[in-house]
This record gives structure tokens, C-alpha cells and sequence, in this order.
């Protein structure tokens, strides 16, 4: 097994502490980038590193940050996602309560290369320990001089802040969470404009989720290539963390190459089905990934991969469900929860989440009628690329594959009810 | 009876109002502080902030009903928050929640009589990998069994 690095403090006493990280190498990367490196530099370190975005979209995060223009009328600002809420996710925990210099380190690099004099981390309101321990290495990090004024003598401030979610996931896309941010209800903005050009307080802003920034320390130590290197041969991209939760017997988060087989992830990592029963079906990357089929698992776990066959790798979590795993509950539970978290702005997500989780719940009371499964993928089909953000092609995602991949079982229930 | 802040929270709210580039944006903290101060945002709490602040009553309200972890009707003092999604039902988390609804005797969303605990179902908390979860207030109760579910609700008093 390789060293970890983006885990490599999940198990480590007192390492969310400034004195343990630093003896871990900590603030290394940072002395290096401010003291060592242009900003240029940096941002093309990132670039050679293959480093896409965490949160879910993929985005390369040094295209990301090379939008931001470099002269603006309005000041600069860094948003770090931290709202964790999609389903099956929960990577970016341990990152926190574990390792929060790695989280305020990333972030005062990446301010630096682009020059950006405030920070702000938006925290799940659930995250109470997340939120303590960030507060605290910021804390540490002002008293040291590496956020505030002048930081390690270079002329370079910066202000970071932790903000306190109050409980929606639709915050958790980019400009809900600005909307959030802003102390209004976290309902999306109309892109254009994007975030990069008139983000948080009309400023332009570069948005990244925890786990992207919590890599900059490490490529900027190591070198873009180096991180690059760490993904499968052909593939590359670095390491991610893979959360796992399901019917497996070692549950837990992983972090492995980018590429690592979705076999080998559930049945070497994670040890495999429960019971050693069979697998039934797979969601690869938390609950907007449209699902897959045992005989679909050999698949690289990676963006373009998993686009290939027609799923997301999403946040990279991975649901494992047994062979007696009741897909039309679960369909259900998904479906409900999308029409519950549909923020309402726009009709085809505010509507056709609420009626396909309407036909489910009728489905598995065994009160469907046959034409049910075709009226859910018309609906799906005109929610989908018609709504203001993509909370509605996440539910059309499952929606989909859901009724079309395991047709058999939802016409069964159709015909003669549960089980 | 005007509501207003102890000279503490006032202090703490100013701390917090330096931290941000535009006043409105503090509004999601305040509120925070007020339900900490005040348990629940009442009318009364949602026009001082509104003052405080500077912004219109409406947002307030918007921002109240928008999010589901501010307290608009008084809660248990116990509130429990049991994740009914993907993972935590896929390893059992409705059994959990019957048994939860028949030990208090109350549904999803009501609290009981003597205001000890309010039982509420939420969306995927972050522990999937260690469902079913049950919040309890600000802690996390992990590989809920209803055995687990007994003995801790005969630890909360
Ligand atoms: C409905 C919805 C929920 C999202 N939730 C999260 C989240 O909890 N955390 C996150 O980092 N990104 C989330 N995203 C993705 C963000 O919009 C955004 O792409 C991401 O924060 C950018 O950071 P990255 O490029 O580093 O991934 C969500 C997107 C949507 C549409
Ligand atoms: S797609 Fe859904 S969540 Fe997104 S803006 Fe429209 S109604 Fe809101
Ligand atoms: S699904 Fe229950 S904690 Fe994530």
C-alpha cells in the first residue's frame, strides 16, 4: 500500500492540532509557494496535476482558478464547499474534524496564487465538530502569522471565516451556497454570469470543494506531475477518497488511485458483500450517479470512465446494495428526497420530482398501474437539461436507470406488490 | 416583553459582523445566536434580528423557513434526528424508526408530552458508512440497533 496522503492524518492523535501538523510537514507547502513560487506557478503546478474538482462536477481545478480575471473592480473571494449533503458522501468529515491545517493551509495557497484577501469555508450546520475544528486551526494559523496581515513577512493578507449552514442540500450547489453565504435562502442564481466573474458579493470567485483544496499543500510540495503520477497508469488524476457505505463489510473511506476498479473498491477494500450475498446494483458516485449492474463494476472509477457508461463519478461515493435489496424502496427513498430538497425556483424540478416520488410511493404501496414506469421516464425526460441548476438532471439521474435497468423488478411489484 | 441579546451574545454578534465584508451576510449566524439564546425564533426574535441587521422582515422569514435546523416551534429537549436516507435505510434505519415512534409513542416530526423528546426523520447526515445514524442534539449515535436505541434513550433525562 502506498503512503496515504489526503487520510494520512485521519487516524493520527491530536492531528487537527498546529503542533502535530506542522511536525507532519505541515505549512511546508506554504512557505514554499509564498516565499519560493510565483502565482503563475502555482496555478500551473495544479494544472499539471490533474487535479479535478471533489464536490461532484469535475472540473479541472487549475482551469478553475485561471478564470478569475486578474484585475477587477470588485474584490476577489474563495468559497470552500463544505456542505457535504449529497447522499452516501462523507469524505469531507474526516478531512475536517482531522485534518482542518490541510483545509486552511490549501486555502491560504490557493488565495495566494490568486490573489484572493478572503476566505470563507461554508460547513453543513450538522458539522458541529467540523466547525470546532476549523475555528480552532484558524485560530492557531492567525496566532502563528499565516492568515492575517503580512503572512511570513511576504506582504500578502488574508481573512478566513467559518460559515455555518442551517440545513438544505440545494446549498450545496455552487451558487446556492453564494445565495446561502450571503445570509439569504440558498435558492440557485442564473448562470451566466458564473461564479468566476460575479460570484460571492458581485466579486469574482473561485468555489472548490473541501477535498480539492485539501490536495494543494501536497501538490504544491511534491510537484503537479508527482500528484498526477499517483493516479492508475493511463489514467492519472492523483488520489480521491472513496467513501463506501451499502451492504459491504468494511465500510469506511478509502483513498486509492483515480481509476481504481469499482470491483476492486467493493470487494477488496471494502471486503466485500455483507453475508457474502451478491451484488444487485451499485451507485458509483453518491445519489445523482445513475446506478450500475454487477456486470458493469469492472469500470475505472474516474470522470471520463464512469461518462462512458452513462453514470457520474460524482462525489466518488460509492452505495453498495445486496441481492435483497428492495430497489423500489430505494428509488423511493431517493426520489422523495429530491422532491423534498427541490428549492422550488424552477417548475420542471419543483414539479416532476414531487410527481415521480408520487408514483413510487404508489408503486410500492402495490398500487401501480402499468403505465407508471413509462410516465416516470417522460417525466425524467422533460426535467432533464430544462432546469436552472442541476439539482434536476440529479434526480432524473436515478430516476432513469433505477426503472430502466431493473425494469423486471418494477413491473413485478406492479403486477402482484411487495415481495 | 422586547427580546434582545445578553451583553454577551451582543459582544459576540459584533465579533462576528467584523468578520464579514457585507452586514446582511452575518444573517445565517445570527440567527444561529438567537436560537441559542432564545431556543426557538418567535415573531419578536425574527423583527429583532430584522433590526439588528438591517435587513427587511421578509428575508428573515425566508431564511427561517427555508432551513430546516432553525426552530420555529419550541422542541423536545431532546431533539432526535434520525437519518432515513439511502444508506442508513438500506441497513435498516425504518426498523429503527418504528421502534423509536413505539418507545416514545410519538410519529415523525411531534414531541412528546412532557416536551422531553422530539422525534424528527432527516436527509443523509455524513455517517453513511456507519448507518443507521440517529442525531441526538449536536452528537451522533453510529450502528444503531434497536438494543443501542433502548439503552440510550434510557441515558437522556
Ligand atoms: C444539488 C447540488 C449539490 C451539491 N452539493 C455539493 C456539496 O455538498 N459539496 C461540494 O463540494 N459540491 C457540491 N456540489 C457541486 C458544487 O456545485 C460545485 O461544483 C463544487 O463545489 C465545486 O468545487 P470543486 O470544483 O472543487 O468540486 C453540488 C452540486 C449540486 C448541483
Ligand atoms: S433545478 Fe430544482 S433545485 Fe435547482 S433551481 Fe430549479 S427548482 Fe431549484
Ligand atoms: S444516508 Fe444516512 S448518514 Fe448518509
Amino acid at each position: 500500500m502506498p503512503e496515504p496522503i489526503l487520510s494520512r492524518n485521519f487516524s493520527k492523535k491530536n492531528a487537527h492540532t498546529l503542533g502535530v501538523y506542522i511536525q507532519g510537514g505541515g505549512y511546508e507547502a506554504l512557505k514554499k509557494a509564498l516565499t519560493e513560487m510565483k502565482p503563475e506557478q502555482i496555478i500551473q503546478e495544479v494544472d499539471k496535476s490533474g487535479l479535478k474538482g471533489r464536490g461532484g462536477a469535475g472540473f479541472p481545478v487549475g482551469k478553475k482558478w485561471s478564470f478569475i480575471p486578474k484585475e477587477a473592480p470588485k474584490p476577489k473571494y474563495l468559497v470552500i464547499n463544505a456542505d457535504e449533503g449529497e447522499p452516501g458522501t462523507y469524505k469531507d468529515r474526516p478531512i475536517m474534524e482531522c485534518d482542518p491545517h490541510a483545509v486552511v493551509e490549501g486555502a491560504i495557497i490557493t488565495c495566494f496564487a490568486v490573489g484572493i484577501h478572503w476566505a470563507g469555508i461554508y460547513v453543513r450546520g450538522e458539522y458541529v465538530k467540523s466547525i470546532e475544528r476549523l475555528e480552532g486551526a484558524i485560530n492557531e494559523a492567525y496566532a502563528k502569522g499565516y492568515l492575517g496581515k503580512n503572512i511570513l513577512e511576504t506582504g500578502f493578507d488574508l481573512d478566513m471565516v467559518v460559515h455555518r449552514g442551517a440545513g438544505a442540500y440545494i446549498c450545496g450547489e455552487e451558487t446556492g451556497l453564494l445565495e446561502s453565504f450571503e445570509g439569504k435562502k440558498g435558492q440557485p442564481r442564473m448562470k451566466p454570469p458564473f461564479p468566476a466573474i460575479v460570484g460571492l458579493f458581485q466579486g469574482p470567485t473561485v468555489i472548490n470543494n473541501v477535498e480539492s483544496i485539501a490536495a494543494i499543500p501536497h501538490i504544491v510540495k511534491n510537484g503537479g506531475e508527482w500528484f498526477n503520477g499517483l493516479g492508475a497508469p493511463g489514467i492519472g488524476g492523483g488520489v480521491k477518497l472513496f467513501p463506501v457505505s451499502g451492504h459491504v463489510k468494511k465500510p469506511g473511506v478509502y483513498e486509492l488511485p483515480m481509476g481504481t476498479p469499482l470491483r476492486e473498491i467493493i470487494y477488496k477494500h471494502a471486503g466485500g458483500i455483507r453475508g457474502d450475498k451478491k451484488l444487485k446494483a451499485v451507485i458509483p458516485g453518491g445519489a445523482s450517479a445513475p446506478v450500475l449492474k454487477p456486470e458493469e463494476i469492472d469500470v475505472p472509477m474516474e470522470y471520463a470512465n464512469l461518462a462512458k457508461i452513462g453514470s457520474m463519478m460524482g462525489s466518488g461515493a460509492v452505495i453498495v446494495m445486496d441481492e435483497d435489496t428492495d430497489l423500489v424502496k430505494t428509488l423511493r427513498v431517493l426520489m422523495c428526497f429530491y422532491a423534498h430538497e427541490s428549492c422550488g425556483k424552477c417548475t420542471p424540478c419543483r414539479e416532476g420530482t414531487g410527481w415521480m416520488a408520487k408514483i413510487i410511493k404508489r408503486i410500492e404501496k402495490g398500487e401501480g398501474e402499468s403505465a407508471d414506469l413509462d410516465t416516470i421516464v417522460s417525466i425524467a425526460n422533460g426535467i432533464r437539461g430544462r432546469t436552472l441548476c442541476p439539482l434536476g438532471d440529479a434526480a432524473v439521474g436515478p430516476a432513469l436507470s433505477f426503472v430502466t435497468k431493473f425494469r423486471q423488478e418494477f413491473e413485478d411489484y406492479i403486477k402482484v406488490g411487495a415481495g | 416583553m422586547a427580546v434582545a441579546f445578553s451583553e454577551k451574545t451582543k459582544e459576540r454578534f459584533k465579533a462576528i459582523l467584523a468578520k464579514y465584508p457585507e452586514k446582511g451576510a452575518a444573517l445565517l449566524p445570527a440567527m444561529w445566536l438567537a436560537q441559542k439564546e432564545f431556543s426557538v425564533i418567535t415573531p419578536e426574535v425574527e423583527e429583532y434580528v430584522a433590526k439588528l441587521l438591517g435587513v427587511p422582515l421578509v428575508r428573515v422569514h425566508e431564511v427561517l423557513t427555508f432551513y430546516t435546523m432553525y426552530a420555529a416551534k419550541p422542541l423536545g429537549k431532546y431533539h432526535l434526528q434520525l437519518c432515513t436516507n439511502i444508506s442508513c435505510t438500506l441497513l435498516g434505519a425504518e426498523d429503527i424508526l418504528e421502534h423509536l415512534k413505539d418507545k416514545l409513542q410519538i410519529g415523525a416530526g411531534e414531541t412528546t408530552p412532557d416536551k422531553k423528546f422530539t422525534l424528527s426523520t432527516v436527509e443523509c447526515l455524513g455517517y453513511c458508512g456507519t448507518a443507521p445514524v440517529l442525531q441526538v442534539n449536536d452528537d451522533f449515535h453510529e450502528n444503531l440497533t434497536t438494543k443501542k436505541v433502548d439503552e440510550l434513550l434510557a441515558k437522556l433525562k
